[in-house]
């Protein structure tokens, strides 16, 4: 019940000043959106860093131990493909060559870099939206499949396919034939995609002997244990392999950008930097709150009003102002994601889970605000009223 | 048998020294109240008057003699013990110290607040009724920057009397006001205190309201002189 009547003093005293309370939540709200879009964009490059994982079809996966990141992968011998099928649960183990190359824009003729990902399309081992259809085209020599999602600056591909149909551009310095679309994603690591056949990846990658491959996709029979085979593919093979589950291949693509590169830490540091300035702003208001009302303030201690009554006071005010500003932060954000998720391909969304986060965030910046500018309440003395 | 007479204060050999001075504002004070007396303290500025009432609406800690307030003994008391004491004190400012974004109603009732107990229509109906008794019955729902310098002290006076307290401390509540308003104020405080029959303690400078007093005690030099 005290409480209640604190909050509502908070409140009372919290509408009386539009501007300053205008102030306070555009404060929190700012701090909000800056944490919400510094989340994001975190979330965003960990998801789109595996997105060629994600597509893949495989229960296990052989990689290259010394492989840090997919986009720059260390050949493993393609030969260890074909000794895990001497387990008798291993259905097809598919090589996929991954290697990056300059795509030659058709219209502006500049050159950007673009993921090369090379696999048997028949083998079902990777499946892109919109891979099913080509395949056919795709057998044909010199022929790609281009990534729709790639970003806008290797020229409107989708476009000239629909109005022309199939059409050549270079690749690597070889002319090749896009012959349909299919639809993948970048990442932090490619700025677009095209997918073809092996016998067509060498043609463009001349310089990768066919002993040597990148990742080997393996399926397994229906019915299979994956983590014995796992176990077993891991004694079989020579250590310059190691077996990885579907979810471990993500976790350790996600791995490298979380801890192998200062990305993670510095869309941390700007929700960091974006909750101390928010802080500061909530605190400023509450401070001159205070310190405008220091003798009214003083009075209520004269009349009976407690230390701890006016601390919730001034709390409450702290956390009203959190909840204020967090609600338009929180749609002011789902409409910066949207804009911002069209203008970099990236796969920018509200998740229920960073909601929570970032409530809880901007709720303790709030506390931790309105603790630092209760200190300004023990200047409020009674004995100075008189 | 006579009935025990409870002083409401009760104070004697009180000597207070603040951390920065060097010398005693107060020696030896010794001063009683009875029930209802209304008694105003003068004496030159620096002469220990403040002090004096800040120590028996205890709004300080006693350092040396002893000091009875409404059957409380401040010697003993911790701020615990203070901060309950000052809710039965009615106190009345120089200033008038309204909360700004507070109606008068809600100022007065804020002093009601304070026991969180009390339903909020029964504080707002007392509220209401101790302003109607200052004369503001219809300013009821007007913010202290609509009312005049008079008004927002008789809006002090209903929150220092809403509560229905054992004493009443005033400190020159006339200082602010021009001298009609201000002999207003300070014979609507006596009258309303006087039917109430509560004790008031009331520093003031002002000769013209000396007549309502029950007695005068003047100080001197940390001294009650006479």
């Amino acid at each position: 019940m005290m409480a209640l009547l604190a909050g509502r003093l908070a409140w009372r005293q919290l509408v009386s000043s539009r501007a300053r309370l205008v102030s306070a939540i555009a404060g929190v709200m700012f701090a909000c959106v800056l944490v919400f879009m510094q989340l994001g964009f975190r979330a965003a490059l960990f998801d789109s860093a595996s997105n060629l994982p994600r597509a893949l079809q495989g229960e296990l996966f052989l990689v290259n131990p010394l492989t840090l990141v997919m986009f720059r992968p260390e050949p493993i011998a393609r030969v260890r493909a074909s000794q895990t099928l001497a387990d008798a649960d291993v259905a097809q183990a598919v090589p996929i060559y991954l290697a990056q190359a300059k795509f030659r824009n058709p219209e502006t003729g500049k050159q950007r870099t673009i993921q090369l990902i090379g696999f048997d399309p028949e083998a079902g081992a990777v499946d892109f939206a919109g891979l099913r259809p080509l395949v056919p085209a795709l057998k044909r020599i010199d022929t790609i499949g281009f990534d729709r999602r790639s970003r806008p600056e290797f020229g409107d591909i989708a476009g000239r396919l629909e109005q022309g149909g199939p059409f050549e551009v270079e690749v690597g310095g070889r002319a090749v034939v896009v012959v349909g679309l299919v639809s993948l994603g970048t990442s932090f690591g490619a700025d677009g995609n095209a997918v073809m056949t092996e016998t067509n990846f060498r043609r463009i990658v001349k310089e990768r002997p066919a002993s040597k491959t990148d990742l080997v996709a393996i399926r397994l029979k229906p019915g299979a244990d994956a983590q014995a085979v796992q176990a077993r593919l891991a004694r079989l093979l020579p250590p310059d392999v190691m077996v990885l589950t579907g979810a471990e291949l993500i976790a350790w693509e996600r791995a490298y950008w979380e801890s192998g590169t200062p990305i993670g830490f510095i869309f941390s540091f700007g929700s960091l930097m974006g909750l101390v300035v928010g802080m500061v702003i909530v605190y400023q208001i509450l401070f001159s709150d205070i310190a405008t009302h220091l003798r009214e303030y003083a009075t209520l201690k004269a009349i009976g009003y407690s230390n701890h009554y006016l601390r919730l006071v001034v709390m409450a005010a702290a956390l009203m102002l959190a909840v204020l500003g967090f609600v338009p932060g929180f749609l002011g954000s789902i409409g910066l994601y949207g804009l911002v998720a069209k203008v970099t391909l990236l796969p920018l969304g509200m998740a229920a889970d960073r909601a929570v986060t970032v409530f809880a965030l901007i709720f303790v910046m709030c506390a931790v605000a309105g603790l630092l500018a209760m200190r300004k309440l023990g200047e409020a003395d009674p004995a100075d009223m008189f | 048998m006579r009935p025990v007479v409870v002083r409401p204060v009760e104070l004697s050999g009180v000597s207070y020294t603040y951390e920065k001075g060097d010398r005693p504002v107060l020696r030896e004070v010794a001063l009683e109240i009875g029930p209802g007396e209304i008694v105003l303290l003068t004496g030159p500025s620096g002469s220990g008057k403040t002090t004096l009432l800040t120590l028996i609406g205890a709004l300080r800690a006693l350092q040396a003699g002893s000091c009875r307030v409404l059957e409380q003994d401040l010697a003993k008391a911790d701020e615990a013990g203070r901060v309950a004491l000052r809710r039965r004190i009615g106190f009345i400012f120089q200033q008038h110290n309204l909360l700004g974004f507070l109606t008068a109603r809600q100022n007065v009732a804020m002093a009601l607040e304070i026991d969180a107990g009390t339903a909020e229509r029964d504080r707002m109906t007392r509220a209401g009724a101790m302003l109607a008794a200052v004369g503001l019955g219809d300013k009821t729902e007007s913010l202290p920057g609509q009312l005049s310098g008079g008004q927002r002290q008789r809006v002090a006076v209903a929150r220092a009397l809403v509560g229905q307290p054992g004493l009443v401390l005033a400190d020159e509540p006339t200082a602010a006001l021009d001298r009609q308003s201000g002999q207003d104020v300070v014979r609507l405080l006596t009258d309303l205190a006087r039917q109430r029959a509560v004790p008031i303690l009331m520093v003031t400078h002002d000769p013209r309201i000396l007549d309502i007093a029950d007695r005068i005690v003047a100080m001197e030099d940390g001294r009650i002189v006479g």
